[in-house]
């Protein structure tokens, strides 16, 4: 059965690999036949643009996941961090605008503040898990009540908006487009394009896999384990204050219903894609597919009247279920296959 | 061929004509085994002979591509997912199948929980975990967590478990590998007992001499065929070995290379204190390969832990040619020129479920970096070089490591931790639960290593491999260095006397010598 081989050192790519990784396409277009035959607009320049531009938010912020997942963590905290990081940008914006006027500066000050709370509240979730040795579970469940909490206080109970003149300057950031591709699009591809070069082509990316295979084993091979699970979090937090910079010139308002569930929509996104929830394995394109898929389930039943919109959620459970079941089912293979 | 002793009115469990691939792989041709009640019955051969796959399909856990299988003279079908063990064919897996946070007494009857009106009789079951165990001659509190047990000690519960579902076939997996030298004469006694009941015992070792002293009947197998089935005391160790690698199996060890008297101590290791360590301090010489003997437990991974920076050390000072070496962290030792290989290999040393290229280039990525980027041109070379240098042989380039045999594995792990160029190479258990033919390959390796100038720190609890390769051995025992031998004193009587506490520490110059 050991036939010596020195091709070993070749990288044949198994047929099987490519089958998995064409899965999530494969139900994407799938799921564009079916819109399109159920109703024609679906292919409509006007829907597809919608389609992207709001599978932006949970994809820029599935893509940080998919880091977090592949090093064996979890961030449930994603939704309430983008609620408060919006919270705190409309408020510091506002106050820039009370005391200098509205310019680009107010704005650019408000996205600054952005960054730098994303980074931090990353950098919390990553120092708790990995120096305090508190589970990411628990961690990023206190975070998420946490965040949640202070973005109801700030607004009072009600909703912060952001003034008019600096939403006036900030509109576009949303609703504008450069080559009919609108800017929150251009974000969402750039920070995909990002990501798979940071999983896939750099050492950082096959760090995470490691970790996320085998913890004592990234340990044993000199890796800085507590660094590079930290760096996930960041990455995280970075992502949700992309997420949230775009977010917040759509409706120009931020309350405590902004980013509920966003946290399950991003896993979702990530599991759907073929990035293994036990970590060990990540896909970012597969990430971006699975966003991709999301948004298109609540379109397609926008578009068509045969399942009520209502049960939107239903179908996404459905398919993140059935996903998960096919994951699985190529996993039993190999284990049959490595039972010799 | 040699079936024909083996005849099938007298065995309970049989195979006959038992062929097995996996998709176009074929891994068994056509073997025929059997075993009878009371008999110890071991199967042998290098890794990949097919030796696991042959012991899945007895127990049910495979099934046969052709070929029947009959039970009590019966031909049957096994039913998977190790639920023959209700039919009296039990297999404890090598890696020991329990749950950690249960007590002995849940892991005894797991599955079949004894009740009294619908809740679970604890007391009961309690008692007769008691019971077992007591039969077994084993000293194990039933309400003991199994995560409290030495492995010895997990074992015997699993034993134990195989005992009350009144197994007639128990088949193991290796289970001396994790053992040592008492403990192993506690299992052996165990077998005894049980084989003296009517039991009937397969068990895989890589062991010669255990297999000389426990079975009845040895099966070789040899890339999926069977070699020969034979008694026993028509056989010796050097037979049996020349049937499993079918050739002749000369220089087990290769010649040994002194290094010079005046080479340059490369390492120094004073006072060095650490979990599990006590007070210890010796000195490696360049070109050196110096064996730690002692028993399981004895302290010698945790000395190799604290110097490599994998754990931290309580006192003590550590250089490299005369230059401090208190690492802190695997990173700085690497970088230092000190490499640890792990004795788990599958716990510590690789990722499993990932390919042979990533696997071996973990330790030194940042090799393979080109502006930033990973270079995996750069990757598949090295592992070209690192399959030709180490003859790690794999199905084909997909697949997983843990798809590899334990020698394979572990010459992979031996390329990852050579990929760091180190000029120290504490390597620990390096042939654990590996055939005889990559022992030799490993063996010629490491002497090859020294002899280019290279310092060795074997840690091994296979004694003839200690004495076989060591220019000098260290014994430890509970913690402390209780002796040093050199040259002619290298004899396995002498390291145990010091590894069981017989003789004490000798004059302590010598020691820190």
């Amino acid at each position: 059965m050991s036939v010596s081989t020195h091709e070993a050192a070749k990288p044949a790519k198994g047929l099987r690999i490519d089958f998995k990784t064409l899965g999530p396409l494969l139900a994407l277009i799938l799921l564009v036949i079916l819109g399109y035959s159920l109703n024609p607009l679906f292919l409509g320049e006007g829907n597809i643009t919608n389609i992207l531009t709001r599978s932006a938010f949970i994809g820029i912020i599935a893509v940080g996941a998919t880091f977090v997942i592949t090093a064996g963590g979890i961030d449930l905290s994603v939704g309430s961090m983008a609620a408060f990081i919006a919270g705190v940008m409309i408020i510091v914006m506002n106050w820039a605008v009370d005391a200098m006027g509205a310019s680009l500066w107010t704005v650019l000050f408000g996205i600054g503040c952005s960054l730098i709370l994303g980074v931090g509240a990353g950098f919390i979730n990553g120092f708790l898990t990995t120096k305090a040795k508190i589970e990411a579970f628990i961690v990023t469940l206190g975070t998420m009540g946490i965040y949640r909490s202070l973005v109801t206080y700030f607004a009072d109970g009600g909703t912060l908006s952001l003034a008019n003149g600096a939403r006036d300057i900030y509109r576009p950031v949303y609703y504008d487009s450069f080559l009919r591709i609108p800017y929150p699009v251009w974000v969402f591809i750039f920070v995909a394009i990002i990501g798979w070069v940071l999983m896939n082509r750099t050492a950082f990316g096959r760090y995470c896999m490691a970790i996320g295979s085998n913890e004592h084993v990234a340990r044993y091979s000199a890796i800085k384990v507590d660094r590079v699970k930290t760096a996930t979090y960041i990455l995280q937090g970075l992502c949700v204050s992309l997420a949230t910079i775009i977010y917040v010139p759509r409706l120009g308002s931020a309350s405590a219903a902004t980013g509920v569930l966003w946290e399950l929509e991003a896993i979702a996104a990530v599991i759907i894609g073929g990035t293994m929830l036990k970590g060990g394995f990540g896909r970012v394109g597969g990430t971006v597919i699975g966003a991709l898929i999301l948004t298109a389930i609540g379109n397609i039943l926008n578009l068509t009247e045969i399942i009520s919109n209502y049960l939107n959620g239903a179908v996404q459970g459905v398919i993140i279920v059935a996903a998960v079941y096919l994951q699985r089912g190529s996993l039993r293979a190999g284990r049959k296959k490595a039972a010799e | 061929m040699s079936d024909a002793q083996g005849s099938a009115e007298a065995a309970v469990l049989s195979a006959h004509r038992i062929s097995k691939s996996f998709g176009e792989i074929p891994v068994l041709f056509s073997i025929d085994f059997d075993i009878k009640p009371g008999e110890v019955h071991a199967i042998i051969g290098e890794n990949g002979a097919g030796k696991s796959t042959l012991i899945k399909i007895l127990s049910g856990i495979e099934s046969p591509t052709s070929g029947t299988i009959h039970y009590d003279g019966k031909a049957v079908t096994l039913p998977p997912n190790g639920e023959a063990e209700a039919m009296g064919i039990v297999l404890i897996h090598q890696e020991l199948n329990l749950a950690e946070h249960l007590t002995v007494a849940d892991s005894i009857f797991l599955g079949r929980e004894l009740k009294k009106y619908g809740f679970l009789d604890l007391a009961e079951m309690r008692r007769r975990s008691a019971a077992v165990l007591d039969t077994l001659h084993v000293h194990v509190d039933p309400d003991a967590r199994i995560n409290e047990l030495s492995v010895a000690d997990k074992q015997m519960v699993e034993i134990a478990k195989a005992i009350s579902r009144d197994a007639r076939v128990l088949i193991m997996d290796e289970p001396t590998a994790v053992l040592s030298v008492g403990e192993t004469e506690t299992l052996f006694e165990q077998i005894r007992r049980l084989t003296a009941r009517g039991v009937a015992v397969i068990f895989i070792s890589h062991k010669l001499d255990e297999i000389m002293d426990l079975a009845d009947r040895v099966t070789v197998l040899r890339d999926g065929q069977l070699i020969a089935t034979v008694p026993t005391e028509a056989m010796t160790p050097d037979s049996i070995a020349q049937m499993m690698v079918g050739r002749e199996l000369s220089n087990l060890y290769p010649p040994k290379h002194e290094p010079d008297v005046d080479a340059p101590i490369v390492l120094s290791v004073r006072g060095l204190q650490a979990p599990g360590v006590k007070d210890i301090s010796f000195d490696l010489r360049r070109g050196e390969i110096l064996g730690f003997a002692g028993l399981i437990g004895s302290g010698r991974t945790a000395v190799a832990e604290a110097v490599a920076g994998l754990n931290h050390k309580t006192a003590g000072e550590v250089s490299m040619n005369g230059k401090p070496a208190n690492f802190s962290d695997v990173a700085k030792s690497v970088a230092a020129g000190l490499a640890y290989m792990t004795k788990d290999r599958k716990g510590r040393g690789l990722l499993l479920n990932m390919g042979l290229q990533p696997n071996l280039t973990l330790l030194t990525l940042k090799k393979h970096l080109k502006g930033g980027f990973l270079d995996q041109n750069s990757e598949a070379q090295a592992l070209e070089r690192a399959v030709r240098r180490f003859d790690i042989r794999a199905r084909d380039a997909s697949v997983r490591v843990g798809q590899l045999s334990g020698g394979n594995q572990q010459k992979l792990m031996l390329g990852k931790t050579m990929e760091s160029e180190p000029d120290i190479i504490i390597m620990d258990e390096p042939t654990r639960g590996i055939d005889v033919g990559t022992k030799q390959q490993i063996y010629h390796i490491i002497a090859a290593l020294a002899a280019e100038g290279k310092s060795i720190i074997l840690i091994s609890s296979e004694m003839q491999e200690v004495i076989g390769l060591s220019h000098r051995v260290l014994v430890m025992r509970e913690g402390r260095l209780a002796g040093k031998l050199e040259g002619a004193e290298i004899v396995e009587a002498e390291i145990m006397r010091y590894a069981a506490g017989i003789k004490q520490g000798g004059d302590d110059e010598r020691i820190n010598a």
